[in-house]
C-alpha cells in the first residue's frame, strides 16, 4: 500500500490548488494594473487590495515546490530541469512583480510608477503563464528518458498543452482577480469589476475547460467526469450571483471552478506524478519517485500540525483586513526628501 | 565553459547576492521588533520615529531577499537535478519545513504589520512584527540545517548508492549546524549594527552640518531646534544619539559572539573537513603555528610555492585543539589520505559525463579560502573595533563634524556585509571538490558523499545556463542600483521620509494603545 506517497501526491496538489487560488487573484490584479484600472487612483485601489496579503500568497508556491522537493526528489528534478528556460521565466516574473509591488509608491514620479506598472503587468503575466504550461505539461508528460534527464533540447518540451496550460492560468487569473476586486473594492471600480467579470467569465475559463477536457479524453477516470461537471456547472452560478451583486458567491463559484478542474486533472494523473513521453516505463510515479517512508513519516508529523496553523493565521489575516476598499481610502501620494 | 563552471557560478552569484539582504533582514528585523517594544513599554516619541525609520529601511531591504530568495528554492532542481536525486530524500526536508513553518509566519505577520498599524491593538501589531522576526530566524535555522548536512552528513544510511535519513534528531541537531546556527545571527546582527552605527552617525553629524546642533567648550553637545528643517527638532537628535549607540553596542556583542561561535566552529572543521581548515591556514606541512600573512602564490595548489611571513607559533593549534603543541594536519600530508578514502580519478559513471576519468583535485582553491578566512575575521573586527571608538567619540552627546570621519562610519556598514561574504565564500569554496563533504566517521563501510562533478543537470544545456546567468546578474545588479538608490534617497530624508506627518503636526500626542476605528480613515503605508 503506497499510502504515504498517495498522501504527499494528494498535499502537492491541495498546495498548488491553493496557490492557484491564493496568488491567482493577486497575478490577475497584477495584470489588471494595466488592463482595466484607468488611473494612479485606480491602480493603488487595486495594489491596497492585495497588499497585506501577496506575499503570503506567494508562499504556497514556494511550499509545493519545496513540498516536491522533500516528498517526490525526482519529480522536482525532473520537473524544473527539464522546464529550465520557462522556469527562468517564472523566477524573473516573480522577482519583477514583487520588487514592483514594494517599490512603486516609493518614489513620486510618474515615469517611476509606469516603469513599476509595467514590471508587475508583465511579471505577473509571464508567471502566470509559466506556472500554467509547468502544471499543463506535468499532467501531459515530458520527454523524460531513463534517468528522468529531458531529451530533445532546450525547447523539446514546447508542444500545444504548454500553450494551453499557460492561456488557462492566465485566463483563469484575470476574471479571478475579476470577482475579488468586487468582492474587496466599492464604489466605481466595484460596479466596472463586477460587471467585467459577468461578461467575460465564461470565456476566461475555457482554455483551462479545454485542458481537463483534454485530460479526461485521454483515459480519464470516471470520477474525472464528475469534477468536470461541477467545473461545467460553477460557471453560470458565478455568472448569476454576479448579476446579483452577490459578489462573495461568485468569487466563491470561481473558487469551485478552479477546485473541481485542477482536482480532475491531478486526478487522472495518479499514480503518476511525471508522465514521459517517450516511454511509459520511464514515468515517474508515486512509488519511483519518491523519498522513504521514513521522510514521509517525518514530513507527514510536520505537515499535520504545519498546515493547519497556517491555515489558521492566513484566514485570519483576511479577516482583518476584510474591509472593502476603495479611492477614498488612498491617502496623497506622501513625499517628502 | 562548461555547463558545470557557469551552474557554479550561477549558484555562488545568485546565492551571495541572496546573503546581502538575508543579514540585514534578520538583523535589522530584530532591532526593529526591539524599537517598538520601547515604545510600546515608555510610549517616549524617539522610539516611535526610530521604529518608523528604521521600519521602512527593512521593508525596502526585505523585499528584494523575498525575490532572490525564490530563485534559491527553483535552483537546486533547476541546475542540481543529479544532487537533488541524491539528497532528496535528506536535504528537502529542511527546506519544506522552511518553507512551511518559516516562510508562511514571515509573509503573513510582515503583511500584518505594515497594513496593521492603527488597525490592530497596539499589542497585537507588535506581536506580529516578533512573529515575523522570528519566523526569519526559524528560517535561518532550517537552511542552515540543509547547508550543514552537506558539509557534515549525518543521520543517514546507504541504500541503492542513495543516503536514506534514519534519524531524523540527527540531522536536526548536527553539530555543525547547531554551532553554524549562532554564528550566522551573529553575523547578521553584526551587519544591522553597522548599519544603524554609521546611518545615526550621518544624521548627527548633518545636524551639526546645518547649525542645529553646537557644542560647549567642554565639547558637550548643546542641542538645537530649527524652523526651516522640519522634522529636526529635539527628539530628532535623540533618535539618532541613540541609534549610535544601540548600533555600536550591537556590533560589538555581535563580534564576541561571532568569534566565540566561529570558535567552535573551527574546532569542528578540523575534525569534519580538515583539508578546509589546511586550505584556509595554507598549511602545508603539519604544524602549529596560526598564519598571519602569508606569501607566495597561494592560488596555486601546489604548496611549494607558499611561504609564511608571519606565524603566532601555536595558535594554529589553539584554534584545532584547544593547546599549543598538537600538530595540525598540512595539504601535503591530508593529500593522500584523501586518495587512498575516495579515489583519484572521477569513476566510470554516466553522472560524470566527460568529467569521468578526471584526476581529482583535493585541495581548493587556496587563494579564497585563505584569504576568505581573514578577510572575514578581519573586517567583523575592524567593524568591531570601530564601533568601539564611535561610542567614545560620541559619549558627549554628538559626532565630530568632519567630513571625513563621517564618510568613514558611512563606508563602515560595507564591512560586515563584506564580512559575512566572505565567510560563505570560504564554506563553500572551501568545501570543493566535494558538493556533499564526506563524514570521516563514516570511514570504511558505505561512505556518503558526492563530487561537485557529478551534481549538475545532466539534461540542461550550456546555452541554458548562459541565459540563465546572464539574466540573473543582469537584474540583480539593476535592482541593487535601484534598492541602494531608494535606500539613500530614504536616509537622507530622514525621519520625516518614514513619518511625513511630523512636518505637520507633533507626534508625541500618538497613543500606543488606542487603535483607531474610523472607517474611511486612510491606509497606513499604502502602497
Ligand atoms: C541564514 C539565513 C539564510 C540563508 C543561508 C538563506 N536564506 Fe533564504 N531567506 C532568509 C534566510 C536565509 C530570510 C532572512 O528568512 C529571508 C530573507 C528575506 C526574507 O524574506 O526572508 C529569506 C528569503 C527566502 C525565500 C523567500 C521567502 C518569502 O517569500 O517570504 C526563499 C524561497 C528562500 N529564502 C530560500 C532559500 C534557499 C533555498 C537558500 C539556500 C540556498 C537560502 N534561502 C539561503
Ligand atoms: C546564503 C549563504 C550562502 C552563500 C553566500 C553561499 C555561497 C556559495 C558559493 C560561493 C558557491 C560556489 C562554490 C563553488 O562554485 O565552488 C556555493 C555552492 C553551493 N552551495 Fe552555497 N552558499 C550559501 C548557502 C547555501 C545553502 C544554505 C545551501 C543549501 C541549503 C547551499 C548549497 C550550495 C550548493 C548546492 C552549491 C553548488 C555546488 C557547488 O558549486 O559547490 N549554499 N555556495
Ligand atoms: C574571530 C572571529 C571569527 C571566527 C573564528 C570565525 C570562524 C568561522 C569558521 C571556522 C567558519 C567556517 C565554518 C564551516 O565551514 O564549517 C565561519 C563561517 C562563516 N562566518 Fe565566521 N568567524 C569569525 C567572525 C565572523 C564575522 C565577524 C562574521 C560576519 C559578520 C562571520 C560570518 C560568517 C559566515 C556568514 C560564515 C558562513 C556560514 C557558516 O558556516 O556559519 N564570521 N566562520
Amino acid at each position: 500500500m503506497d499510502f504515504l506517497p498517495t498522501l504527499w501526491f494528494v498535499l502537492i496538489a491541495v498546495l498548488w490548488t491553493g496557490y492557484l487560488f491564493l496568488e491567482g487573484f493577486d497575478l490577475g490584479v497584477g495584470m489588471l494594473m494595466k488592463l482595466f484600472a484607468r488611473n494612479n487612483t485606480d491602480r493603488r485601489v487595486l495594489l491596497n487590495t492585495v497588499g497585506p496579503v501577496w506575499d503570503g500568497n506567494e508562499v504556497w508556491l514556494i511550499t509545493a515546490i519545496g513540498a516536491t522537493f522533500a516528498a517526490f526528489p525526482h519529480w522536482y528534478a525532473a520537473l524544473l530541469s527539464s522546464l529550465y528556460l520557462p522556469m527562468i521565466l517564472v523566477l524573473l516574473g516573480l522577482i519583477f512583480r514583487a520588487v514592483g509591488f514594494e517599490y512603486r509608491g516609493k518614489v513620486d514620479s510618474a515615469r517611476w510608477r509606469t516603469a513599476w506598472d509595467w514590471a508587475i503587468f508583465l511579471g505577473s503575466a509571464v508567471s502566470a503563464f509559466g506556472v500554467g504550461t509547468a502544471l499543463a505539461l506535468t499532467s501531459t508528460g515530458l520527454p523524460l528518458d531513463a534517468n528522468g534527464d529531458r531529451v530533445g533540447g532546450a525547447f523539446a518540451w514546447l508542444n500545444g498543452y504548454a500553450l494551453l496550460g499557460g492561456a488557462a492560468v492566465v485566463l483563469f487569473c484575470l476574471v479571478h482577480a475579476l470577482a475579488f476586486l468586487a468582492l474587496k473594492t466599492d464604489g466605481e471600480v466595484r460596479n466596472r469589476a463586477r460587471r467585467l467579470f459577468a461578461r467575460c467569465l465564461p470565456l476566461g475559463v475555457l482554455p483551462m475547460l479545454a485542458w481537463a477536457l483534454l485530460i479526461q479524453l485521454n483515459g480519464g477516470k470516471a470520477f474525472g467526469w464528475l469534477c468536470l461537471a461541477v467545473a461545467v456547472l460553477a460557471v453560470p452560478a458565478a455568472v448569476l450571483a454576479a448579476r446579483r451583486t452577490r459578489e462573495g458567491w461568485s468569487f466563491l463559484f470561481t473558487g469551485i471552478f478552479l477546485l473541481a478542474s485542477i482536482s480532475g486533472i491531478f486526478l487522472n494523473l495518479y499514480p503518476r506524478v511525471l508522465p514521459s513521453t517517450l516511454s511509459e516505463s520511464f514515468d515517474l510515479t508515486v512509488q519511483n519517485a519518491s523519498s522513504s517512508p521514513y521522510t514521509l513519516g517525518l514530513m507527514s508529523i510536520i505537515a499535520c500540525f504545519g498546515v493547519p496553523l497556517v491555515l489558521a493565521y492566513q484566514g485570519w489575516t483576511y479577516w482583518v483586513f476584510r474591509k472593502r476598499i476603495s479611492s477614498k481610502q488612498i491617502p496623497g501620494q506622501v513625499q517628502s526628501a | 565553459m562548461e555547463a558545470l563552471d557557469i551552474a557554479r557560478w550561477q549558484f555562488g552569484i545568485t546565492t551571495v547576492y541572496h546573503f546581502l539582504m538575508v543579514p540585514l533582514t534578520i538583523g535589522l528585523g530584530l532591532v526593529v521588533a526591539l524599537l517598538q517594544t520601547l515604545w510600546l513599554r515608555t510610549g517616549k516619541a524617539e522610539y516611535l520615529r526610530m521604529t518608523k525609520f528604521w521600519g521602512k529601511l527593512f521593508l525596502i531591504n526585505f523585499i528584494l531577499g523575498v525575490a532572490t530568495g525564490i530563485v534559491q528554492e527553483f535552483q537546486f532542481g533547476l541546475a542540481w537535478s543529479e544532487y537533488s536525486r541524491f539528497v532528496g530524500d535528506v536535504f528537502g526536508a529542511p527546506l519544506a519545513m522552511e518553507a512551511l513553518l518559516a516562510f508562511f509566519l514571515e509573509s503573513t505577520f510582515l503583511g500584518l504589520w505594515i497594513f496593521g498599524w492603527k488597525k490592530l491593538p497596539a499589542k497585537i501589531h507588535l506581536a506580529c512584527l516578533w512573529i515575523a522576526v522570528l519566523g526569519s530566524v526559524v528560517s535561518a535555522y532550517f537552511i542552515l540545517v540543509a547547508n550543514s548536512w552537506m558539509q557534515h552528513p549525518v543521520g543517514v544510511e546507504m541504500v541503492n548508492g542513495h543516503p536514506q535519513m534514519v534519524d531524523a534528531w540527527a540531522v536536526f541537531t548536527n553539530n555543525t549546524a547547531l554551532v553554524a546556527f549562532p554564528h550566522t545571527l551573529f553575523g547578521a546582527l553584526a551587519v544591522a549594527g553597522g548599519f544603524l552605527l554609521g546611518i545615526s552617525w550621518y544624521h548627527l553629524w548633518k545636524r551639526r552640518q546645518l547649525g542645529i546642533d553646537t557644542v560647549d567648550e567642554k565639547k558637550k553637545v548643546v542641542v538645537g531646534e530649527s524652523d526651516q528643517h522640519p522634522g529636526r527638532d529635539k527628539t530628532d537628535h535623540k533618535v539618532w544619539l541613540r541609534g549610535l549607540r544601540i548600533g555600536a553596542v550591537v556590533a560589538m556583542l555581535a563580534f564576541a559572539g561571532t568569534a566565540i561561535s566561529g570558535d567552535m566552529q573551527g574546532k569542528l572543521m578540523f575534525q569534519q573537513q580538515p583539508m578546509k581548515m589546511a586550505a584556509a591556514e595554507a598549511a602545508c606541512q603539519n604544524g602549529t603555528s596560526f598564519s598571519v600573512l602569508s606569501f607566495g602564490d597561494v592560488g596555486s595548489t601546489n604548496c611549494g610555492d607558499v611561504v609564511a611571513v608571519i606565524e603566532i607559533p601555536g595558535l594554529l593549534s589553539f584554534l584545532a585543539h584547544g593547546d599549543f603543541t598538537t600538530d595540525v594536519k598540512g595539504v601535503n600530508s591530508l593529500i593522500p589520505e584523501y586518495k587512498a578514502k575516495y579515489g583519484t580519478t572521477l569513476p566510470d559513471n554516466p553522472i560524470y559525463g566527460d568529467r569521468a576519468g578526471q584526476p581529482i583535485q583535493y585541495v581548493p582553491v587556496m587563494a579564497v579560502t585563505y584569504w576568505g578566512f581573514r578577510m572575514m575575521i578581519g573586517f567583523g573586527g575592524l567593524a568591531a573595533l570601530a564601533a568601539l571608538v564611535a561610542l567614545f567619540m560620541a559619549r558627549k552627546g554628538t559626532v565630530p563634524s568632519s567630513k571625513w570621519l563621517m564618510r568613514l562610519a558611512v563606508f563602515g556598514i560595507l564591512a560586515p556585509f563584506g564580512a559575512n561574504s566572505a565567510g560563505w565564500i570560504f564554506t563553500e569554496l572551501g568545501r570543493q571538490p566535494f558538493v556533499v563533504a564526506p563524514n570521516p566517521q563514516f570511514d570504511g563501510i558505505d561512505p556518503v558523499f558526492m563530487f561537485t562533478a557529478a551534481a549538475v543537470s545532466p539534461g540542461v544545456s550550456a546555452g541554458e545556463l548562459i541565459f540563465s546567468l546572464v539574466s540573473f546578474t543582469t537584474v540583480y545588479a539593476v535592482l541593487l542600483v535601484v534598492e541602494v538608490v531608494l535606500l539613500v534617497k530614504y536616509i537622507r530624508g530622514g525621519v520625516l521620509s518614514a513619518m511625513p506627518e511630523l512636518a505637520a503636526k507633533d507626534d508625541s500626542q500618538e497613543d500606543p494603545e488606542k487603535p483607531k476605528k474610523d472607517d474611511d480613515d486612510v491606509l497606513a503605508f499604502a502602497y
